[in-house]
């Protein structure tokens, strides 16, 4: 059997690379997969769904009580009327930040996360540090992230599931009285809709 | 508070950072997603095995090695319905290494371009 060699070739493929183009041609070889669709998947999840729909569906519940209204009660719903809808057939739960409640969205199981409206998670949101550290300890972890909560109000943490999954829908910023909803979209930070953050102030 | 305690990788929460490190993370993830829609297995089946996979306390604390626990996952989930055995995984990827050698730069890979493959396609 011959040995490896580590002198440099042409072409190298990364190990992982190599395991996935392996899985990918005996799927396809039997059926169970097909390339295009595959390129199709990727391109979606790269340049079409992301945090910016989530943005959408908080800019309308701060500016149409109606809509709001509907958002709290079946998320789901208010959510695919936007055109944003989970591949997974996941449930959606928004949760509204107030003066007395600040929430915060973790999955300690592995990495659930509300694909349709946010894209994929961000790196943190997968780590242990995070998955850990968020049911523990929401101040410190909120610290991390530099926000300070008053002292007084309360922090609670949803921990996601492949079947529910939860939306933070961040306190609307002072002066955006009279806004529009694209104006409201660009306040509404990806870490805001976590619970991470908080929406950016009106400049 | 430990001095060792891993902190959390806080990104920039910009809208628009990207989602994949590396091209084969992206294919990794959305054979998932094929396969989950075609009903080979069911979004809590695939859940509950990524879950063991990143739960080892071999994986990384900062989440760096995600994806690497992604495809393992789904590599135990075929290999447990009879899809794709480990070993038939083993020796595509070696097929793909070989063609990735013999195939000179600026031009795309083929499993064609291994030079076993003919041998192994005389065999069948």
């Amino acid at each position: 059997m011959a040995h490896d060699h580590d002198h440099h070739h042409d072409n190298e493929l990364d190990p992982m690379a190599a395991r996935v183009k392996a899985l990918e041609t005996i799927l396809t070889q039997k059926g169970l997969i097909d390339p295009a669709a595959i390129d199709v998947i990727v391109d979606t999840y790269e340049t079409k769904v992301g945090p910016r729909n989530g943005a959408r569906v908080v800019a309308k519940a701060w500016s149409d009580p109606e809509f709001a209204g509907w958002l709290k009660r079946d998320a789901t719903a208010a959510i695919a009327s936007l055109g944003y809808t989970g591949r997974q057939g996941e449930h959606m739960q928004a949760v509204f930040n107030s003066d007395e409640t600040h929430n915060l969205v973790v999955c300690t199981l592995c990495s659930c996360y509300p694909w349709s409206v946010l894209g994929l998670p961000p790196v943190w949101y997968k780590a242990p540090a995070y998955r850990s550290k968020a049911v523990i300890d929401p101040r410190g972890v909120l610290a991390e992230f530099g926000v300070t909560l008053a002292s007084d109000k309360k922090i609670r943490v949803w921990d996601s599931t492949a079947e529910l999954r939860y939306l933070v829908v961040p306190q609307r910023p002072e002066g955006t009285q009279g806004w529009g909803e694209v104006q409201l979209a660009e306040l509404v930070t990806r870490d805001s809709m976590i619970g991470t953050g908080l929406a950016r102030e009106a400049q | 508070m430990s001095r060792h305690e891993a902190r959390i990788p806080v990104g920039t929460g910009a809208l628009d950072a990207p989602v994949f490190a590396e091209p084969w993370q992206a294919e990794a993830f959305a054979m998932v997603v094929a396969l989950h829609e075609r009903g080979v297995f069911s979004w809590g089946e695939w859940a509950e095995r990524l879950s063991a996979e990143v739960k080892q306390h071999e994986a990384a604390s900062d989440g760096s090695d995600y994806y690497e626990r992604w495809l393992a996952a789904l590599e135990r989930l075929l290999a447990e319905k009879g899809l794709a055995g480990h070993d038939e995984v083993d020796a595509v990827t070696a097929a793909w290494e070989r063609a990735a050698h013999a195939t000179p730069h600026g031009k795309p890979i083929l499993l064609e371009n291994d030079p076993e493959s003919a041998r192994l396609s005389n065999i069948r």
